[in-house]
């Protein structure tokens, strides 16, 4: 597969959530949770996406899949803007774009059995009905680890690793090319975890599906990506090829998210360094003129304060928004 | 060691249109003061709903069939609504899986925080502020008196898990149950608040139980761990002991289960095959036999007995048993 044709291009991306205020419902600021992102998805890879807690993970996910409305910036897809199509010309998108949502409880409607909410996803695209469905969606149960019975009982009769489960299969019910997975293993247990990796790298290889895949398990987020990219307060501060950013991270966010990751080995556990930020954390309601990270960051130069630093290819792909390069 | 929680024999049901589930079968552990517990083990397998039991925090359908829950010298089990509420977010704090459904979304975030430190610590509204106002520091939430005002709806899935954690935080409990604590946040954050854990517990020598499934996080936290399987505890040791020595092939296959840490070129993960047991009509004898590659003729006939393999390390599992063959492991960790 050619993993170097761009699917989706993401340039200058945009997206900020008005906070208001008053009878009249006036805009007093702006949360700028996606604040000018460029990148690329290439067809048939899995882009890691990493980064604090807030930082605009799932806004970006959400807004690239048109679940958000863009404040500005163009998403093209297979070619096309999509950015500013209206949902009628967004129709035929709509299947080939699915998410895999970071929240098992709230993501799944309470009334409906299982059978139902993974049928509802075929029903709206009108993919199959009577037995074919019916098969379908056993198939799409035994995929995901659950078995043919359960789809009679509903959503809250399942621990929530096995929620998740269902989401999976929802999303994977119309056969899309391009998935969004927020944290779709967060919530299962390592052996299951196990299961979804391979059964969404299977997946992948069998389809030709393409992944954006956010998750705080960073030995996870190596494994599973082909490149990954890093984001701290609603920008993307550095991006390349997986096995490269754990070798050789450049900005000192991603040294220090990187220490940090706990390691599955007790003496090792106890024995290691971590690089501990210090400072406040910004908030995206306001965030400091310069580079966002100065406040915390062990390098900070007066440059860092006056000027953004540019996001800019270090060579061979690796990106990177920082004054020490 | 003083013990502060004694849970014995613990069985713990549903009941649904498809029948009884039987979601924890015969529990039985303790924990002592100052000590660090954690919970990992299948998803469905029961961890939370033996914590849910513990606080009595079952759904109208779920019922405690059996056991007894001896903490601080009472058994839960035998006390009453009214008892329970003085002792849930007081002498017990709780980080719940969900945060969306266990905040209440029509308080503010300032509101929930204090009213535990009014209704049970006495506090004025004025102390309760402020203590809450530090607990939001504490848990990494930037300008913590406007986030006060604020609804959790307006707060990312990650702040919303630091809000429950400075809650379950709030009035330094005996005794913090932290189920997923830390999964909606970046491994940075989750540093700080386990290191705000671990500070508690030598403060206050508080106890800790913590359900996860990073296995990373246990191996930092915990000096003990339980790991359960379908309703039952199957093997529980130091942490040491589990991620060393362990004895049951079903922590062997969650050992497996980690991705190499220095894989150079995409190697396939090893996940166990077959499905989980079915709660309603759970297996005869052991619960992972179906699925176990040295399953034997008794694991599915008889009642699966514990075996002592060491000091404090016990395991269900008749590979334990004098007679069975000796199988080698494939555990440790790869690069012990
Ligand atoms: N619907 C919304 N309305 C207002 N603000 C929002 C909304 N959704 C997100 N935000 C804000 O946008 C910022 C980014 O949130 P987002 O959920 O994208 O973060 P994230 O990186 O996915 O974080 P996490 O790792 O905690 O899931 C946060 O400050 C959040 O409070
Ligand atoms: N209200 C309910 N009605 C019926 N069955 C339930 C209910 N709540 C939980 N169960 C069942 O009880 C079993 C134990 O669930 P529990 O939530 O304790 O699992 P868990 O070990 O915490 O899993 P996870 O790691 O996925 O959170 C599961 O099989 C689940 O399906
Ligand atoms: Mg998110
Ligand atoms: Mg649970």
């Amino acid at each position: 597969m050619d993993k170097n044709k761009a699917l989706i291009e993401i340039k200058n991306l945009k997206k900020y959530f008005p906070i208001k205020k008053g009878l009249l419902k006036k805009t007093v600021a702006n949360v700028k949770a996606v604040d000018d992102v460029s990148f690329t998805i290439n067809k048939g890879e899995t882009l890691g996406l990493v980064g604090e807690s807030g930082c605009g993970k799932t806004t970006t996910g959400r807004t690239i899949i048109k679940l958000y409305q863009p404040t500005s910036g163009q998403i093209i897809y297979g070619g096309k803007d999509i950015a500013k199509l209206s949902e009628k010309e967004m129709a035929p998108y709509r299947r080939k774009m699915q998410m895999i949502f970071q929240d098992p409880y709230a993501s799944l409607d309470a009334r409906m059995t299982v059978g139902d909410i993974i049928g509802e996803a075929i029903d709206i695209h009108k993919l199959m009905t009577g037995k074919e469905r019916t098969e379908r969606i056993q198939y799409l149960l035994d995929r995901v680890g659950l078995n043919s019975e359960h789809a009679n009982r509903y959503p809250h009769e399942f621990s929530g690793g096995q929620r998740q489960r269902i989401g999976i299969a929802r999303a994977l019910a119309v056969q899309p090319e391009f998935i969004v997975c927020d944290e779709p293993i967060s919530a299962l247990d390592v052996s299951i975890q196990a299961q979804v990796i391979n059964m969404l790298e299977d997946l992948q290889n069998d389809m030709g599906l393409t992944y954006l895949f956010v998750a705080h398990d960073l030995s996870m987020v190596k494994h599973i990506s082909n490149r990954i990219g890093v984001m701290y307060l609603g920008k993307m501060v550095e991006l390349c090829e997986s096995n490269e950013l754990y070798k050789k991270p450049l900005h000192p966010y991603t040294q220090a998210l990187l220490s940090a990751i706990p390691v599955p080995d007790p003496e090792q556990a106890a024995a290691r360094q971590r690089i501990v930020l210090e400072g406040e954390i910004p908030s995206p309601i306001d965030p400091p003129p310069g580079c966002r990270f100065k406040g915390r960051c062990r390098y900070a130069k007066p440059i860092c304060s006056q000027q953004e630093p540019v996001f800019k290819d270090l060579g061979g792909g690796h990106f990177v928004a920082c004054h020490l390069y | 060691m003083e013990k502060l929680l004694e849970i014995k024999n613990l069985e713990t049901s549903f009941y649904t249109h498809a029948g009884e589930v039987k979601a924890v079968r015969g529990v039985s552990f303790h924990l002592d003061k100052g000590e660090a517990l954690g919970i990992v083990g299948e998803s469905g397998s029961g961890k939370s709903i033996t914590m849910m039991s513990l606080m009595r925090l079952l759904s109208d359908n779920g019922k405690i069939k059996k056991g007894e829950l001896i903490f601080d010298g009472r058994d839960l089990a035998k006390l009453s609504e009214e008892e329970m509420q003085n002792i849930r977010g007081n002498e017990i704090g709780m980080i719940f899986q969900d945060p969306m459904t266990s905040l209440n979304p029509v308080l503010t975030i300032g509101d929930q925080l204090t009213e535990p430190l009014i209704k049970h610590r006495k506090m004025t509204k004025q102390q309760a502020f402020e203590r809450a106002v530090k607990m939001m520091t504490l848990v990494g939430i930037p300008s913590p008196e406007s986030r006060m005002k604020q609804y959790p709806h307006e707060f990312s899935g990650g702040m919303r898990q630091r809000v429950m954690i400075a809650m379950s935080l709030v009035c330094e409990p005996k005794l913090i149950i932290a189920d997923e604590p830390t999964t909606a946040l970046d491994v940075t954050i989750q540093a700080q608040i386990l290191e705000l854990m671990k500070d508690l517990k030598e403060k206050i020598n508080a106890s800790i139980i913590l359900i996860t499934h990073d296995l990373g996080v246990v191996a930092d936290v915990c000096n003990r761990i339980n790991v359960m399987y379908g309703g039952m505890i199957v093997e529980t040791g130091s942490t040491k002991d589990i991620f060393y020595n362990p004895k049951h092939p079903y922590t062997w296959g969650l050992l497996k289960s980690i991705p190499n840490p220095n894989e150079e070129e995409r190697e396939r993960l090893i996940p166990i095959d077959g499905q989980p047991p079915d709660l309603i009509k759970p297996p005869v004898g052991c619960p992972f036999a179906p699925r176990c590659e040295y399953a034997m003729k008794i694991c599915m006939t008889e009642n699966l007995p514990v075996f002592e393999v060491g000091e404090n390390h016990k395991a269900a599992c008749w590979l334990n048993h004098q007679d069975a063959p000796k199988v080698e492991p494939p555990v440790g960790r790869r690069n012990l």
